[in-house]
């Protein structure tokens, strides 16, 4: 831990009033606990809406815009029908399993919220692991699916927690190896440290503008490609791709059972965009976060700022690409993202060891960044050439193979 | 303060738990989670061993082997469950009292 | 009268909640008759020794635990139970003829191991850590100093371990 936090602050207050240390600390980080669970299902039914409202605009539809103002409540209406619904329970299923993994999903969603930091010393816990942290517990999120599936006794929930397993694996590493970047260059794993190196001082005053994101976009963008996986969002949803495949691993769940599910992957979502906004923008940073006083609530509203940004962005993205196949989703983590993570952290690893002044280093970076954004859309571009040609030639006749014209003149141009 | 006895015997109980396992089970999968368990049993060892030593705050040679073992099992699960499965292919039996094809 | 032993700490009744919890989920997984369960018993277990090691003050070997066990081991393994899930329903019993001398023997090297435990005076208090970044900045150090070449091989065995399980697995046809 560094650094007070507010917990801590509380835990000395209340020290203060006469209380054991022990029993001060325990009430300070249950109150803690307490208000980051509320909070997280609360915004939970937010996130839902920004959702509902952010497809439905690009869909040219209204959306939500019954209940309260622009629709805002349709969500606790929606949660209220949920809890009344009746639960059922598939015969022959796997009690301990089949009630676990939706009670383990929101245990390691919500758990994530204790090392996001708010604002400055507004964080649950400071850990000097807290990027490992994140990292590790995202695992309780793939068991709680894979005994979601083995429960449920239906084939189809079971091949779907394959799916999830396989994916969520997959675009955990890449996604790890972008953290990685981010950790070399700050030399910290607390996210705390990370947030105050992106800082940028000038004349005494915090601008709150150094952001990791300027000088490695590259990282910066398979991060969010890769928390797209994560949270399972288009172009990578393909564990329940509503027009084409029954629910996915959850299919056999109802009522609040399932909105455990619905509302894990929403807060999943968004504490994914935290962290992208965390390691890359700066988290907390922003002008005048050093001023005592007004700073820290300056702080708070432009992390939310930055949060939620990345959020309706991410569902943007959500609402206007295509799906991938899942083929084209291994070979896109495997053969693209991973080689291009690793070759930018082996050129970092050397670039931080060269006896230059931090700029020229920082320089030298982001034409690494960008080399690396050259080289992964080259090999996009290629593979889209090779597959619009793939394609092609499986509806041509039969009668005509052999007769076709040579292949680079199907290529698509 | 907890004293060095607590997690040896908390190490001791999952090295017997595993030794039972590993020894009494049929089902390969099984014996390696024994296995596994076994590994753990050691490393709590290794763990508590370095914390209760002299120099905890400079020598992190426990540790060290701790992360090492980590890596060892996870090296032996792979290969374990290949293995498994490959013979599951073969045989459609992972009880290795089963998998009798040396015996005469 | 004989003076009572002194009341436990906060401390050591999380360690003994954690022992117990620890324990208990190890005796799952080698009892447990459905395997599934056996492998949920098994993530708990790793759960209970990752918070050992927090309590022994080892965040990041805590953090790898998880990391490693759970999101790498423990996925495997309930992967291959799934993939030869034909095994589960059979009649058998899951455990073969020497089950009972084995639980005899475990038993007996468990008491060997606990009155040899306990006949050593152990440490009972460590001298305090500071379990901070430079803490684990000095493990980083050991590896590529120290132990480099054990570190070499270790991944050198990751690779090989890699390969050769992709080899045994796949299909030949």
């Amino acid at each position: 831990m560094q650094g007070p936090t507010w917990s801590d602050g509380l835990a000395g207050l209340l020290t203060g009033l006469g209380l054991p240390d022990m029993l001060a600390l325990g009430i300070a980080y249950g109150i803690g606990a307490f208000i980051l669970v509320n909070f997280g299902m609360v915004s939970a039914l937010l996130l839902i809406w920004i959702t509902r409202k952010a497809i439905s605009r690009m869909q040219d539809r209204l959306g939500p815009n019954r209940l309260g103002p622009y629709g805002l409540f349709q969500t606790v209406a929606d949660a209220a029908k949920l809890i009344s619904k009746e639960i059922i329970t598939p015969s022959q299923s796997d009690f301990l399993a089949y009630n676990a993994a939706p009670i383990l999903s929101v245990f390691g969603v919500l758990i994530l919220l204790a090392v996001v930091p708010f604002a400055p010393g507004l964080i649950g816990v400071d850990l000097n692991i807290g990027v490992l942290f994140v990292v590790a517990l995202g695992s309780i999120g793939i068991m709680a699916a894979l005994m979601a599936g083995w429960g449920s006794n239906n084939k189809y929930a079971l091949l779907a927690g394959f799916r999830v397993v396989a994916q969520l694996l997959s675009y955990e590493i890449p996604m790890v190896l972008s953290i990685l970047t981010v950790v070399l260059l700050t030399g910290t794993m607390s996210f705390q440290g990370i947030t105050e190196f992106q800082s940028l001082t000038i004349g005494g005053f915090n601008l709150g503008i150094g952001w990791l994101g300027i000088v490695m976009p590259a990282a910066m963008l398979i991060f969010f490609i890769s928390s797209l996986a994560e949270a399972e969002l288009t172009p990578f949803d393909l564990l329940e791709a509503e027009s084409e495949l029954i629910a996915g691993f959850h299919i056999e769940y109802s009522g609040m059972k399932f909105a455990m599910f619905f509302l894990a992957q929403f807060v999943n979502a968004w504490v994914l965009s935290a962290l992208m906004a965390i390691l890359f923008l700066g988290g907390w940073q922003g002008p005048g976060v050093g001023l005592p006083g007004i700073g820290p609530i300056l702080g708070i509203g432009y992390f939310f700022i930055k949060a939620y940004a990345i959020y309706v962005l991410q569902q943007w993205v959500r609402g206007t690409f295509p799906r991938v196949r899942i083929d084209q989703m291994m070979y896109f983590a495997w053969k693209v993202l991973v080689p291009a993570t690793v070759g930018l952290i082996v050129v970092q690893a050397i670039v931080q060891k060269l006896p230059f002044q931090s700029p020229v280093i920082y320089a030298l970076i982001f034409l690494a960044n960008i080399g690396t954004i050259w080289i992964v859309v080259t090999a996009l571009q290629k593979y889209i050439k090779s597959e619009g040609l793939r394609t092609k030639r499986s509806f041509e006749p039969a009668s005509l193979i052999g007769t076709m014209q040579k292949a680079d003149t199907y290529a698509m141009y | 303060m907890v004293p060095l006895t607590g997690y040896l015997l908390v190490g001791a109980f999952l090295f017997s738990a595993g030794l039972y396992g590993a020894l009494a089970r049929r089902n390969a999968i099984a014996i390696l989670m024994s296995i596994e368990l076994m590994l753990n049993a050691a490393n709590i060892n290794l763990v508590a061993f370095w914390r209760y030593g002299e120099a905890a705050q400079t020598d992190l040679t426990g540790q060290v082997f701790a992360v090492m073992i980590i890596a060892l099992a996870a090296a032996e699960a792979a290969v374990g469950l290949a293995l498994i499965i490959s013979v599951y292919r073969e045989r459609k039996t992972v009880n290795v009292d089963e998998l009798d094809l040396l015996v005469g | 009268m004989p003076p009572l032993p002194p009341l436990p700490s906060i401390g050591q009744l999380v360690f003994a909640g954690i022992a117990l919890f620890t324990c208990a989920s190890a005796l799952g997984v080698v009892l447990a008759r459905n395997l599934f369960h056996g492998a949920l018993a098994l993530v708990a277990t790793l759960f209970g020794v990752a918070a050992l090691y927090v309590m022994l003050e080892a965040e990041f070997l805590a953090v790898s635990q998880v990391l490693v066990y759970v999101g790498a081991i423990a996925t495997l393994i309930t992967f291959a139970i799934m993939l030869t899930r034909s095994m589960m329903y059979g009649k058998t019993s899951p455990l073969n003829r020497q089950w009972g001398k084995t639980g005899l023997f475990a038993v007996m090297i468990f008491l060997a191991l606990y009155g040899f435990v306990g006949s050593i005076p152990w440490a009972d208090s460590a001298a305090p850590v500071i379990a901070d970044e430079s803490m684990i900045a000095r493990l980083g150090e050991q590896f590529v100093t120290n132990y480099v070449i054990a570190f070499e091989v270790l991944g050198l065995l990751l690779l090989v371990a890699l390969v050769g399980a992709v080899m045994l697995a796949r299909d030949n046809d």
